[in-house]
C-alpha cells in the first residue's frame, strides 16, 4: 500500500515536471502594448535578440489564446478598464508581466492620468524595470517567469 | 510688422495689444473678433493664412483681467509667414466662438481645449471631451487641478 | 422579377464595429468605431487619449530641465528631434545660439533619428501587410543605428540628449567613421526592401490608390510632414523656416502626387536617403571636437578629485582632467568649450571646476538646487521644427521662474488623426490598416 502511494507521488510529481517543462516554453504571450516600451519590446521580439529562442516568439492577439499577458507600456486611468477586462478574458493558467517602470510602479508619470503600477489592478509575476528595459533585460525576465511556471503547481 | 499694423488699424475695436517678442508677430484681441478677424486672415489674399497650426490655450490663473488666454498659430504656405492671434476669455463667461468652420483642424483642438481647461466654443459640431473619459470631472490643465488628484474608473485592489 | 421581391424582402441594416484600443493592427494604442456596409466603411469615428499621461502638466511642476525626459517619451521612436525642439524653443526665448559643432551634433542625430522613425513606420506597415521579411530587415537596420545613437547618447531609446544651451556629451571617437559604416549599411538593408515590396505586386495593390486624400483637405487639417507631401504640396520647416544649421546642406524634398498610401511609403522611403545624405554632408563640415590633450597632466579620478580639493590642494588640480564613470562622460572642461554655450546660468560648469573650486560648486549647486536653475525671462515663444511626422512645435509660456508656466507641443500626428476618419469613409475595411500604418501614428505623441 505504502508503496503503491509513494509510487503515485513519484509519478505526480514527475507529471508536474513534465506539464511545467512543456508549458515554460510555449508560452503564448498577448502583448498589451501601449506606450515607448513597445520598442523595445519589438526590438526583443525581431530578430537580433530573438525571444523565439524561449519558446515564446509566437504572439497571440486575442486574450483566449494566450496565456502570458505583457503590459508594455503606461496604463493611463482611461485604459485601465479594458486591461482589466483583457486580464478577465484570458483562460488559467495565466501569468502577468509588467514590462517597464511605468507597469511597475507608475515611473516618473505621477499625475492625474496615470496609474501608479499596474498591480494595483491585476496580480502581477513578473516585474522587469527600466525605463525601457534593455532587450536583455525583458529575456532576463522572461528566464524568470519559465522559472516560476516550472516550480509552480501546475493545475490541469 | 507691417501685418501687425495693417491688422490694427482695420480692426482697432477688437485689439487689445500687439507685440512681436522673440520675432513671433503677436496680436491680442477680444473675444467678440474672433470670427471677423479669423475669417479676414483665411480669405484676405495678402495674408492668405490657410494653416491653423495649433490652438491651445493658457490658463493665467489670478492674473488681474480675463482668467484664460486661447492661443492660435496661423501659418500661411504661400506667404511663409506666421502670426499668432491670442483671444482674451474671463472665467464667468468662458466660452467663446469655433473657428471649425473656417479649418477643420480646429475641431479636435477645440475639443482639446474644452477638456482641458473647460473653456467652451460656441458653434462647434461636438463639444465633448477628447483626451480624458466622460466621467473625468473639472479640467486638468486648469492652475487650480492639483496634479494628482486621481479620479480611477477602476479602483485599486486594497492591498492584503 | 423574383430577386426584386427578395431585395425587398430582405432589410439591410449598417453595422457597427469596433477596432481598438488594443488591436494588433493598432500599433498604439486608439479606438475606431466604424459604421460597416457590408464591407464598406460608411463613417468612421476615432477616440483617442488612452495613452494621455499628462506631459503638458508635469512640465509645469519641475524646472525647465527636467521637462527634457518627458520630451523623449512624446514621440519615442524619434526621441532627439523632441529634445532638440524644446531646447530650441528655450533657447529662442533666451535669446541663446548654440556653438556651431553643437548647431551639427543636433543636425546629425535628428536625421539619424528620421531613419529610425521612417525605419520603423515602414517596417510596422509591411507586416501588417504581411510582409514580415520586410520587417525584421528594418529592424536590423534599426538596430544599427540604436546602436550608433546608444553610442553617443547612453540609451537606445528615452535618450535625454538636449540640454539647454546644448548637448549632455560630445560625439564619441570615431564617430564619423562608424556613421558611415553604419549608413552603407542601412542603405543596404533598404535596397533589398525596395526590391521586397516597391515591385511586390501583393504590397502594391494594397496599397496604391488607398486613402487618398487631397490637396485642400490636407491643408485645411492642419496636417505636415510626410503625410502633405504625399499629396505635393511642398512644405517643410527645414526648408521653409530653417533652423539649426540645416540652410547649409544641399537636400531635397520628395514630393508625391496621389496623396495615396503608395505616395507615402515612397515620400517616407525617399526621405530616409536624403536624411542620410544630410548626415554625410554634416560629418563633413561639422568643425573639429576637442582632441584629447595629454600635456596638461594625467588625468585623474573624480572621487580623488573631490579629496584633493576637499583638502585645500586645489592648484594642482586645476590644470588636470578629471576621469569620470560612464554615465556623466562628454561634461569635462574640453568638450564644455567646444558644444555648450558660454553662460554659466544655463549649462552646468564642467566636472573639474565643479570637483575642484568652489565657484565651480556653487556654480553646480544653483543649477540644480530646488528653486534655482535656468529663468528665461518672461514671454512666450513658439519654435517650429520638423519631426518625423511633420511639423513639431513647442510653445512655452515663462513667467521669469525657473519652471516653465506652460508647455504646449504641437504634435505632428494629432491633426492626421483628426482627420483619418474623413480618409477612411468610403473605403473598404480592409484599407484600414494600411493606411492607419502609413500615418505612422504615436501615441505618445498624439495624447501626450
Ligand atoms: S517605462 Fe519608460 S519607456 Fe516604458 S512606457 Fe513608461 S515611460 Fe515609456
Amino acid at each position: 500500500m505504502k508503496m503503491l502511494e509513494s509510487a503515485t507521488g513519484f509519478f505526480t510529481s514527475r507529471l508536474q515536471d513534465a506539464i511545467g517543462w512543456a508549458r515554460k516554453y510555449s508560452i503564448f504571450q498577448y502583448p498589451f502594448v501601449t506606450a515607448c516600451c513597445g520598442m523595445e519590446y519589438m526590438a526583443t521580439a525581431a530578430s537580433h535578440y530573438d525571444m523565439d529562442r524561449f519558446g515564446a516568439g509566437l504572439v497571440r492577439f486575442s486574450p483566449r489564446q494566450s496565456d502570458v499577458l505583457f503590459v508594455v507600456g503606461t496604463i493611463s486611468q482611461k485604459m485601465a478598464p479594458i486591461l482589466k477586462k483583457i486580464y478577465d478574458q484570458i483562460c488559467e493558467p495565466k501569468w502577468v508581466v509588467a514590462f517597464g517602470v511605468c507597469t511597475c510602479t507608475g515611473g516618473f508619470y505621477d499625475n492625474y492620468a496615470t496609474v501608479m503600477g499596474i498591480d494595483t489592478i491585476i496580480p502581477v509575476d513578473v516585474y522587469i524595470p527600466g525605463c525601457p528595459p534593455r532587450p536583455e533585460n525583458v529575456l532576463d525576465g522572461l528566464m524568470k517567469l519559465q522559472e516560476k511556471i516550472q516550480r509552480q503547481k501546475q493545475e490541469v | 510688422m507691417d501685418i501687425l499694423n495693417q491688422l490694427k488699424s482695420k480692426f482697432s475695436e477688437y485689439v487689445i495689444e500687439t507685440h512681436s517678442q522673440c520675432g513671433d508677430a503677436t496680436l491680442v484681441i477680444k473675444k467678440e473678433g474672433v470670427i471677423p478677424l479669423f475669417s479676414y486672415l483665411k480669405t484676405s489674399p495678402e495674408l492668405d493664412f490657410n494653416f491653423l497650426m495649433d490652438l491651445t490655450a493658457v490658463d493665467y490663473l489670478g492674473r488681474e483681467g480675463s482668467r484664460f488666454e486661447v492661443v492660435y498659430h496661423l501659418y500661411s504656405l504661400s506667404k511663409n509667414h506666421c502670426l499668432r492671434v491670442k483671444v482674451d476669455v474671463g472665467e464667468e463667461d468662458s466660452s467663446l466662438d469655433s473657428v471649425s468652420s473656417l479649418w477643420p483642424a480646429a475641431n479636435w483642438y477645440e475639443r482639446e481645449v474644452w477638456d482641458m481647461f473647460g473653456i467652451k466654443f460656441k458653434g462647434h459640431p461636438d463639444l465633448k471631451r477628447i483626451l480624458m473619459y466622460e466621467e473625468f470631472q473639472g479640467h486638468p490643465l486648469r492652475k487650480d487641478y492639483p496634479v494628482n488628484r486621481r479620479q480611477p474608473l477602476v479602483k485599486p485592489v486594497p492591498m492584503n | 422579377m423574383q430577386t426584386q421581391e427578395k431585395e425587398k424582402q430582405t432589410e439591410t441594416r449598417h453595422m457597427l464595429l469596433n477596432v481598438g484600443p488594443s488591436h494588433p493592427a493598432m500599433h498604439g494604442v486608439i479606438r475606431f468605431i466604424f459604421e460597416l456596409d457590408g464591407e464598406t466603411i460608411v463613417s468612421a469615428d476615432t477616440e483617442i487619449g488612452y495613452l494621455h499621461r499628462g506631459f503638458e502638466k508635469m512640465c509645469e511642476v519641475g524646472p525647465y530641465n527636467q521637462a527634457i525626459p518627458y520630451t523623449d517619451r512624446l514621440n519615442y521612436v524619434s526621441p532627439l528631434i523632441n529634445n532638440f525642439a524644446y531646447c530650441l524653443a528655450v533657447e529662442k526665448l533666451m535669446g541663446l545660439k548654440v556653438t556651431e559643432r553643437c548647431q551639427y551634433i543636433r543636425v546629425i542625430m535628428s536625421e539619424i533619428s528620421r531613419v529610425t522613425d521612417h525605419l520603423t513606420c515602414i517596417g510596422a506597415t509591411a507586416m501588417e501587410l504581411g510582409a514580415f521579411t520586410a520587417f525584421l530587415y528594418m529592424m536590423k537596420a534599426r538596430e544599427f543605428l540604436y546602436e550608433l545613437v546608444e553610442q553617443v547618447t547612453g540609451a537606445r531609446l528615452t535618450v535625454s540628449y538636449g540640454r539647454v544651451g546644448g548637448v549632455k556629451a560630445d560625439l564619441p571617437e570615431g564617430f564619423a567613421d562608424q556613421t558611415r559604416q553604419v549608413l552603407k549599411e542601412v542603405r543596404k538593408v533598404l535596397k533589398e526592401v525596395d526590391k521586397l515590396l516597391s515591385r511586390n505586386r501583393i504590397f502594391v495593390d494594397r496599397v496604391k490608390g488607398v486613402g487618398v486624400i487631397s490637396k485642400e483637405d490636407a491643408i485645411a487639417y492642419g496636417i505636415t510632414g510626410p503625410f502633405l507631401r504625399s499629396t505635393g504640396v511642398n512644405y517643410d520647416v527645414r526648408k521653409a523656416q530653417p533652423y539649426l544649421i540645416y540652410d547649409r546642406l544641399k537636400f531635397e524634398i520628395p514630393l508625391g502626387t496621389n496623396g495615396d498610401n503608395l505616395d507615402r511609403y515612397y515620400v517616407r522611403m525617399e526621405e530616409m536617403e536624403q536624411s542620410m545624405i544630410m548626415i554625410e554632408q554634416a560629418l563633413d563640415q561639422i568643425p573639429p571636437g576637442v582632441v584629447r590633450i595629454h600635456e596638461q597632466g594625467e588625468p585623474m579620478v573624480a572621487a580623488q578629485m573631490v579629496d584633493e580639493a576637499k583638502m585645500g590642494r586645489i592648484a594642482g588640480i586645476a590644470q588636470r582632467n578629471v576621469l569620470l564613470d560612464p554615465t556623466l562622460q562628454g561634461s569635462t572642461k574640453g568638450f564644455h568649450e567646444k558644444v555648450n554655450v558660454e553662460d554659466k546660468k544655463t549649462v552646468l560648469p564642467p566636472k573639474e571646476a565643479t570637483y575642484g573650486n568652489i565657484e565651480g560648486l556653487m556654480n553646480h549647486f544653483k543649477w540644480v538646487m530646488f528653486g534655482h536653475g535656468i529663468r528665461p525671462p518672461k514671454g512666450e515663444v513658439y519654435f517650429p521644427v520638423e519631426g518625423a511626422n511633420g511639423e513639431l512645435g513647442f510653445y512655452i509660456v515663462s513667467d521669469g521662474t525657473e519652471r516653465p508656466y506652460r508647455v504646449r507641443v504641437r504634435p505632428p500626428c494629432f491633426p492626421i488623426m483628426a482627420a483619418i476618419g474623413k480618409v477612411l469613409e468610403g473605403g473598404m475595411m480592409a484599407d484600414v490598416v494600411p493606411t492607419f500604418g502609413s500615418v505612422n501614428m504615436i501615441a505618445g505623441e498624439l495624447d501626450r
